[in-house]
């Protein structure tokens, strides 16, 4: 029972990495029904910032976690105006094309400049509690509280403030919504910058849980994250939370219980499996068709 | 039914570049040929076979060829999902991995080595056969499921199949098979590649094939029209499929070692790059596109590095200033079958006549 209870609290750390990536992947859908695949690549951008600040300004946590927020936001926002902007009238698949690109170009440009995996130093001194034969460390309560944090901040800035009424009024519609006087760009290019700051911070919490880091990690992740998304109902953000949990919490259970090679394929035939009862994920509504 | 008759429109205006006139000319003339496809196919035959037999070109331009051809069955197979079914699948390694592990558990366990240069055909068809069926399975949840979820799905595909053959200990597991004879020679890479694209081709502009176009431009349109969209999503998956899993048999005996990292979600994603590279919905562009990417990472091979770096910005390139590839969504005159220019032809003549009345 406690070794059930030591797992669970793993697959809440692993869970709250992923619900917060999938959320960048939901809310830039939502605004723009475009698969932003280059977000697992910016949560990479997002660890390496943090491995930089942490080892060449040796600075603490929180600045840290700042300067990777606000650094990946700003180069989400960049990548927006250059790479998607004009896309906004092509075929849908252009779009998610070029993404791949923009990710494969992130990657490889990182790849340059660090051939080698990295080591991110320890920002936050490690204290572990047992309670009733659960060990809990200060990392762990630190990264799903702050998760939690921002997932709620996240949630209470769309549905209370009048960005996130914008933000839901344009994803709504895309036509009228400007004409109402909403900042069409303006509004995109902050969704761009609230959906890869969280990604940043994930990115951030990753490298200090799992501190070896390369340019490559954000491939596995960022997929798995965008399942997530997918399994909560894609564009729906509080759709992308659940999914995040969910698929954090099979992908540890799994390994937990079952020889660890086995976790990607039961973690993914049941997606499948859920995907055959629930075609539009779980908080997901199907969209009517017309003809 | 965009995809027909743009071409023409483009060759029929000859008037546009006075100065490029008389070049244009000539240009027309080659490319609508009807001679020219059947022309180039047996000199490609032709050259495949003598290029290994007198060493015309170095055997490293020789392996760069075969990968081309691989390269041209995959994009081609991909682009009959993704371009002409409109969906997004981005999981084909996940197919190329069960054709390549098929042919090479066939040649290094089963079959004797005595015996391999002979039954490799054999294989290779078998391995597109496995491929095959396995694409039957991943066509049953698209019946139901569209677009991204769709893309989720064959994802998922692709990852289990590399999970499934990460825990078989008998394949090799993680370490992959090693040592596998090097039967991919040119003039079978050229007649696998050419079948595909004949195949493809044939499929396309057969009943079967506007059945799947439909479907891209509307699903539940097509259906009130009494397409059969199940029949015609089943048969795109299982030929773009077979078709991986003989690419996938070709690679694995050029290659001549496996393991299930060569065939993950990157694999996948330099798939798709050549389809949207060359263009959807169009198989000389899936010609274009496979030959470019592969020449391409070979030419800007000194740059080490930063030719990975220099490809996706390439691409990024390409898809703002041609959002639709090279040739999307258009075909060579020459490259389209000659009953398809004829229907076309006769279509607009009835339409002129019909239209003309109306006018006076």
């Amino acid at each position: 029972m406690t070794y059930l209870f030591q797992q669970l609290l793993n697959a809440m750390q692993l869970g709250s990495i992923y619900a917060l990536i999938a959320l960048g992947y939901t809310m830039v859908y939502g605004i723009l029904t475009m698969i932003n695949f280059a977000h697992g690549d910016l949560f990479m951008v997002g660890a390496f910032l943090c491995f930089i600040a942490a080892t060449f300004l040796k600075l603490p946590f929180v600045p840290t976690l700042l300067i990777s927020m606000i650094g990946v936001a700003l180069l989400g926002v960049v990548i927006e105006r250059l790479a998607y902007k004009p896309l906004r009238h092509a075929p849908r698949v252009s779009a998610v094309i070029t993404a791949l690109g923009v990710g494969l170009f992130l990657e490889n440009f990182t790849l340059v400049f660090s051939p080698y995996p990295q080591h991110v130093p320890e920002l936050i001194a490690n204290k572990t509690w047992v309670i009733a034969g659960v060990s809990i460390s200060s990392l762990q309560i630190i990264i799903i509280l702050l998760s939690i944090g921002l997932m709620i901040l996240l949630d209470q800035i769309v549905r209370h403030t009048m960005v996130g009424m914008a933000m839901r009024a344009i994803s709504w519609d895309k036509t009228i919504v400007p004409l109402m006087g909403v900042p069409l760009n303006l509004i995109i290019s902050i969704t761009f910058a609230l959906g890869t700051s969280l990604g940043a911070a994930a990115g951030t919490m990753y490298s200090l849980a799992f501190p070896v880091i390369d340019p490559y990690m954000g491939i596995m992740v960022g997929w798995k994250a965008f399942i997530s998304a997918v399994v909560g109902g894609i564009g729906n953000i509080r759709g992308a939370m659940i999914g995040g949990f969910i698929l954090g919490g099979v992908e540890i259970l799994v390994a937990a219980f079952m020889p660890s090679t086995y976790r990607d394929f039961v973690a993914f035939s049941l997606l499948l499996v859920l995907l055959i009862f629930r075609p539009y994920g779980i908080l997901g509504k199907p969209r009517p068709q017309k003809v | 039914m965009d995809a027909q008759k743009t071409p023409q429109k483009n060759i029929q205006q000859p008037g546009k570049g006075q100065k490029l006139g008389v070049w244009k000319q000539y240009w027309d003339r080659f490319a609508s040929n009807r001679w020219l496809l059947p022309v180039l196919t047996v000199a490609g035959f032709i050259l495949s076979i003598l290029i290994p037999q007198f060493n015309l070109v170095n055997p490293y331009i020789q392996l760069i060829l075969m990968y081309i051809g691989i390269n041209i069955i995959l994009t081609t197979s991909l682009n009959l999902i993704n371009g002409y079914m409109g969906e997004f699948s981005v999981g084909h390694a996940g197919f190329m991995a069960v054709g390549a592990y098929t042919s090479a558990v066939l040649t290094t366990i089963f079959i004797p080595t005595s015996l391999n240069p002979w039954l490799f055909p054999l294989v290779v068809l078998a391995a597109g056969v496995a491929a095959g069926l396995v694409g039957l399975l991943v066509a049953i949840p698209s019946f139901k499921t569209r677009g991204d979820y769709l893309a989720i799905v064959t994802l998922a595909f692709n990852m289990i199949v590399k999970s499934i053959i990460e825990n078989i200990e008998a394949i090799g597991g993680p370490r992959g098979i090693p040592g596998i004879e090097k039967l991919t020679t040119l003039p079978w890479a050229f007649f696998w590649t050419a079948l595909a694209v004949w195949v493809i081709r044939n499929f396309v502009y057969s009943n079967f094939g506007r059945g799947v176009m439909s479907i891209r431009e509307d699903e539940i349109a097509s259906d009130l029209m009494s397409v059969n969209t199940r029949q015609a999503k089943l048969l795109a998956f299982v030929i773009s499929s077979f078709f991986a899993g003989i690419a996938g048999a070709l690679f694995a005996h050029v290659l001549q070692f496996i393991s299930p990292k060569v065939f993950d979600i990157l694999k996948s994603t330099d798939i798709l790059i050549m389809v949207y590279l060359g263009g959807i919905g169009s198989i000389t562009g899936s010609i274009l596109g496979a030959t470019i990417f592969t020449i391409l990472l070979e030419v800007l091979r000194p740059l080490g590095v930063w030719r990975m770096v220099l490809m996706p910005l390439v691409l990024v390139l390409l898809m703002l200033f041609r959002p639709r590839g090279i040739m999307g969504l258009r075909e060579f005159r020459w490259f389209i079958p000659h009953y398809q220019l004829l229907a076309t032809h006769l279509w607009r003549k009835k339409k002129e006549a019909a239209n003309a009345p109306a006018a006076d």
